[in-house]
């Protein structure tokens, strides 16, 4: 028998048809939906008199468009409120699940969905956002789509599709304190460029992802779309199933067993051959930066800014007033952001929590710390961490896409730089004419008490990070 | 959807690189939940300053551009997969948008919105720009039957590559959701006898 990738064995159990010469028709067994990319595919079944077909394998949450303050209260925005609306009413109308604002399972749909064992390896997952990458963590095929596509799933569960190529990271080696996952996805990143994985899709191997907890692979599968990879997975593993095992929607007691049995056949085959494979050493991988305006434009925080001739280039650093050559240690900083889809897991927070304890934020910074989900929140007052970050000066705000994307009220100023724990660091991204300088949140939080940029290895002293 | 077949038409330079979907439209337009009304804010923060005013230096503010092609940089479309960056090419009036590569997302946003991703060689691509750049009432003429763009000046063209089945979809004005209908009784059947 021919040798299989894990995606190419998850993949191939969900073609339900091959069109000659064409796409194939891939079954898709969880549909996450939120407010922004959902309403226009509603439409469009509604005009057409096409019923839902699988409501129940769809999960609805409220996370783009959401204030991460006084959540309890009507939304002020007009337009924003009526978007919200518009999803519980369309939910209802066709019985779809929604967490929505102020559930206790409310959240990110890439935070929320695995907490809840919502997300399973083996699966085929899409949800109306790019970030979707995310739950490839599990080894599940899992990717971002657009509103028409949104509108296939609801139609049929299914969506035509080529195949992608297959693409092979693999990372081998110990990672230096205070390395976190976030570094070692925007390393790969800053080597292999924004569209190197256009057209694939990608496997993380070695022992580096091996060793990573759950919330690691996740923030590193989130950002494949990152280097245009529709998706990113790594093999299922005893630290999967420990994951998923007794999750609120995750399967129980024999039926768990007999996933877990199918779960550990689907690994990629020794000698199965992948289109295009790259490998890095993780004792080169330091903390990381980024000081243009894509997540591709990444340096170590020790490094200085390449100097390179090109007017994308030449533009981008004019965007963030950088020069080319000079290194970004002092650069003063007066926002952070820890969270989005990427970074804003209990373990980021810990993280977070365990430098910042017992030292004081800078003055001219504001921090937003913006938990994933209700049950992130939760845990971060029940472990103690609200307390650490109130002492220190930051603000803890209510779960929320927030100051990802700049579609809700918390936004970056004109001009200011954000070291930010999100994904995209894109012109205006957080706001019109805002900075963004993507970086871990051990490296968002040692700005925050510097309120400048540091070189985090040398102030986490006797700390240690795993 | 709009039926493609041939377009002659001038086109508009976008020489940058990496265009992401928050240029073409910003999340904070995205807040609608129809189609309507995107085009007014296609490249909003290039498009105007920022106290509201028209940036005269930017591609679609120069009066000596005009047409339904956009002619853009490298890697076009990349970020997010918010399809109201098709929404709003297609609500300016864009048909073709033209680049040496394009993000997966976005292609497939396009072609579902009749909207026609046309990548050609890196080489094409700086011909195309410089000869629009050297007379901007230069006319293109896309012919998607024998995938063939060409410039109407010169006698140069290329033919690009697209996926047949999409190829049919849109000279045909068809979507995926027809195609997907027609196969509920192979796809009730799948679900049977699923093996994971």
């Amino acid at each position: 028998m021919s040798k299989k990738t894990l995606f190419d064995k998850v993949w191939d159990a969900h073609v339900v048809n091959t069109i000659k010469n064409g796409p194939q028709v891939l079954y898709i067994d969880k549909h996450l939906i939120h407010e922004v990319t959902s309403p226009q595919a509603f439409n469009e079944l509604e005009a057409r008199g096409i019923p839902v077909f699988r409501p129940n394998q769809i999960v609805a949450t409220a996370d783009h468009n959401t204030p991460t303050q006084n959540q309890d209260q009507p939304i002020k925005d007009d337009l924003s409120r009526k978007q919200l609306e518009q999803l519980s009413i369309n939910c209802e109308k066709n019985n779809i699940t929604l967490y929505q604002l102020g559930h206790k399972y409310n959240g990110i749909v890439h935070v929320m969905a695995p907490e809840l064992g919502f997300t399973q390896p083996g699966m085929t997952m899409v949800c109306g956002d790019s970030h979707t990458s995310t739950h490839g963590a599990f080894g599940t095929i899992a990717f971002g789509i657009g509103t028409s596509q949104v509108a296939q799933v609801f139609a049929s569960q299914c969506l035509l599709l080529t195949k992608p190529k297959s693409l092979r990271v693999t990372v081998n080696g110990r990672l230096k304190n205070g390395v976190l996952p976030k570094d070692v996805i925007l390393y790969i990143i800053s080597k292999l460029g924004t569209n190197s994985g256009t057209g694939f899709f990608c496997e993380y191997a070695g022992d580096v992802f091996q060793n990573m907890s759950m919330e690691g692979r996740m923030t590193v599968c989130n950002m494949s779309i990152e280097m245009g990879a529709r998706g990113g997975m790594i093999a299922p593993d005893q630290t999967t199933f420990n994951y998923v095992k007794g999750r609120a929607y995750a399967p129980k007691g024999k039926d768990f067993e007999k996933k877990v049995a199918y779960w550990k056949t689907l690994p990629t085959d020794k000698g199965a051959t992948f289109d295009k494979e790259y490998t890095f050493d993780a004792e080169d991988i330091e903390p990381m930066i980024t000081y243009g305006t894509n997540p591709g434009m990444g340096i170590k925080i020790s490094e200085n800014i390449p100097t390179i001739k090109d007017s994308s280039f030449i533009k981008s650093l004019e965007y963030m007033n950088f020069e080319a050559g000079e290194s970004l240690i002092n650069t003063q900083i007066n926002y952070v952001f820890i969270g989005s889809c990427t970074n804003s897991r209990i373990e980021d927070f810990r993280v977070a929590a365990q430098y910042v304890k017992g030292k004081q934020k800078a003055d001219n910074v504001t921090a937003w710390l913006v938990p994933g989900s209700k049950q992130v929140e939760a845990q971060i007052i029940e472990e103690g961490l609200k307390t650490v970050f109130e002492q220190a000066g930051f603000e803890l705000r209510q779960p929320g896409c927030s100051a990802c994307l700049a579609m809700n009220d918390d936004k970056i100023p004109q001009g200011e730089y954000c070291v930010s724990t999100s994904n995209r660091n894109f012109e205006g991204r957080q706001g019109q004419g805002s900075r963004t300088i993507l970086a871990s949140p051990l490296v968002a939080a040692a700005t925050a008490i510097a309120g400048k940029i540091v070189d985090v290895i040398e102030n986490i002293e006797t700390l240690e990070f795993a | 959807m709009e039926k493609f077949t041939t377009l002659t038409s001038r086109a508009i330079p976008l020489d940058i690189a990496n265009v992401d979907t928050d240029q073409i439209i910003p999340a904070r337009f995205l807040k609608a939940t129809d189609k309507k009304g995107f085009g007014d804010n296609l490249f909003r923060d290039w498009r105007y300053n920022k106290e509201g005013s028209e940036n005269v230096e930017f591609t679609l503010n120069q009066p000596k551009y005009a047409g339904n092609i956009l002619v853009a940089g490298d890697n076009f479309g990349c970020g997010s997969s918010r399809e109201h960056a098709a929404w709003a090419l297609v609500g300016y009036g864009f048909k073709v948008i033209v680049s040496s590569f394009f993000a997966d997302i976005f292609k497939g946003n396009a072609l579902n919105n009749g909207l026609l991703p046309l990548q050609v060689s890196k080489n094409f691509l700086q011909h195309l720009m410089s000869e629009i750049n050297a007379d901007p009432k230069v006319k293109l003429r896309v012919d998607l039957r024998n995938q063939k763009i060409s410039i109407s000046s010169s006698k140069r063209f290329e033919n690009f590559e697209i996926d047949a089945y999409k190829k049919t979809c849109l000279i045909n004005g068809y979507d995926d959701i027809d195609y997907l209908l027609s196969k509920k009784e192979m796809i009730t059947a799948f679900e049977a006898k699923k093996i994971y």
